[in-house]
């Protein structure tokens, strides 16, 4: 019995939904705009992740040491800040190594290769690079340097200078600034989101209204409440189903095309070397297809349903 | 079998629909109540499916309170009235056969069952061929036969019918009303209201004749005198 009444419920839904050809385009069209703003703060949110992650990664601090320091002490206080909760990474950059780079990077200019040669010997200092695990901890690892302050045997301090200080204002200011993006993001994404259900709820209303007198005459009939609602609410299921797959694949679409056509806009010209910038969208839609298809099906079909649902039982009273 | 007892029906803006209406209907009867528009007819016939409810009085069905039950009796009880109404209230998205099959679904017939009823009943009000149109493509007799079907294919232990020759010519009206009287004669009770004095001697019977609310006159075999 329950087994037949789910049936028929589901088969007039269908039915329904098919027959009322405009009224479904319409309901479609509303929750496939609501889920496309699902869809635009999922992927705000991951560009703006990535753009965060990029600035974040480029704030550091460098220490250059004195150019006698002994490479042993320099390379025990890598290893002390190594132990640091709040490091994410050092890197140690050898004077040798720190030559050759720039070696590398000027080879082509004969002036300034001509002047290094004049120096004769090698003018760089051995650096360490350290990265916080957030940029508000770049403060607590300077101190902690100028505190331990190592000298070597004789004495002399092996710390040149910490770039700290010069790099200090824009880490404050980003530790300010990455909070506050991500709090307006998440107010922007539940106020849209708020919208957008507020919009279906009254189109599947209007939907719902187009269908009272055939609520009544069910009932009169003779029909259960459930027997009337039941077919609505398959019905704002579906509504919320082909919406969802559209918007999926309107995703799809952006996430392919839509990182290159925002860089063809701001005028660069999209080359291999963008490639990791380029793919932001594109790499976050595919690994994380099954969580962006739960949320974005989940809902549309709770959207469609649960609006139906309510709104239906305004008219079953008789 | 029904019983209307001292039911009155006002309005919060106080006009009357109903005034003290006191009387019963015994099976297999074929009441007719006539009376000006705004007498009450129709209310007296929403008041049976609690689709409004007395101000004063109660409507008892088989010794039960209509307005009393609960929603699962209200349900059991409408299934047990056949309602065929004015403006035929078929539903515009379904089929001739699904507005049929509509109301053997909803009270729990099996797949075998509808899929052999329906094409009967609509051969008994004479509409086999037209099975599988919509409603806006038949006449506003064909609909009526339909609303007909309807209400019957259920077997109900009475068939309410408010107005159904409202809409409809002569020829249509006196098809509509022969129908109804053979329901009757295989052993539905009957309960229609109509305004039109043509249809009520046609079909003779009890008679009640009602205004402004009231029932002022009811007689066994009656004639339409206003």
């Amino acid at each position: 019995m329950i087994l037949t009444t789910l049936k028929r419920i589901t088969r007039t839904g269908f039915v329904n939904f098919w027959r009322n050809g405009f009224l479904s385009f319409a309901a479609i069209v509303v929750i496939t705009l609501s889920l496309c703003a699902f869809g635009a703060i999922l992927f705000t949110g991951a560009f703006g992740r990535s753009m965060l992650a990029d600035v974040k990664d480029k704030v550091d601090i460098n220490v250059y040491f004195a150019l006698s320091a002994p490479e042993t002490d320099m390379l025990a206080l890598q290893k002390d800040l190594n132990h640091l909760p709040e490091v994410a990474s050092t890197t140690y950059t050898s004077r040798d190594a720190a030559l050759a780079t720039f070696k590398a990077k000027w080879q082509s200019n004969a002036l300034i290769m001509q002047g290094l040669d004049e120096i004769g010997s090698n003018p760089f200092p051995a650096s360490l690079n350290i990265k916080a695990i957030d940029p508000g901890k770049y403060g607590g690892i300077a101190n902690f340097i100028q505190n331990k302050n190592p000298t070597a045997g004789d004495g002399t301090p092996i710390i040149e200078k910490i770039n700290y200080e010069q790099n200090k204002r824009i880490i404050d200011r980003l530790s300010k600034i990455i909070p506050a993006v991500e709090q307006t993001g998440i107010a922007i994404a539940i106020i849209l989101v708020i919208v957008a259900m507020i919009v279906v709820w009254n189109t599947i209303r209007l939907v719902i209204f187009t269908a009272k007198d055939e609520i009544s005459v069910m009932k009169l009939v003779g029909a259960s409440n459930t027997y009337v609602r039941g077919p609505l609410v398959v019905s704002g299921i579906i509504y919320g189903i082909v919406s969802a797959l559209i918007t999926l694949i309107l995703m799809a679409a952006l996430a392919y095309w839509g990182d290159t056509i925002v860089l063809r806009l701001a005028g660069v010209e999209v080359a291999s070397d963008f490639e990791l910038v380029v793919n932001v969208l594109s790499t976050y839609f595919v690994r994380n297809f099954t969580q962006i298809f739960v949320i974005i099906m989940g809902a549309g079909i709770l959207l469609g349903g649960i609006s139906s649902y309510i709104a239906a039982r305004k008219y079953l009273k008789i | 079998m029904i019983y209307y007892d001292k039911v009155s029906k006002k309005y919060p803006d106080s006009s009357v629909a109903l005034d003290n209406v006191s009387f019963g209907v015994e099976p297999k009867e074929f009441i007719t109540i006539v009376g000006p528009s705004g007498a009450g007819k129709t209310t007296l016939m929403k008041m049976l499916i609690a689709e409004e409810w007395p101000s004063e009085g109660a409507v008892f069905f088989e010794s039960a309170n209509i307005h009393r039950l609960s929603k699962k009796e209200m349900i059991k009880l409408r299934r047990r009235i056949g309602t065929v109404f004015q403006d035929y209230r078929l539903i515009p998205n379904k089929t001739i056969y699904e507005n049929i099959a509509f109301a053997m679904e909803a009270s729990g017939r099996t797949d075998r069952e509808v899929a052999s009823d329906v094409p009967h009943v609509l051969e008994l009000v004479d509409l086999g061929h037209k099975i599988w149109n919509f409603p806006k493509e038949l006449s506003g007799g064909e609909r009526q036969r339909v609303a007909i079907a309807r209400a019957i294919v259920t077997q109900p232990d009475i068939i309410i019918a408010d107005e159904p020759t409202g809409n409809l010519d002569p020829t249509n009206t006196y098809e509509i009303i022969r129908i109804l009287r053979k329901i009757n004669e295989l052993g539905t009770t009957v309960l229609l209201t109509t305004h039109n004095k043509g249809v009520v001697d046609t079909i003779g019977g009890r008679i009640i004749t009602m205004d402004k609310g009231k029932v002022i006159k009811d007689d066994k075999n009656g004639k339409y005198i206003l």
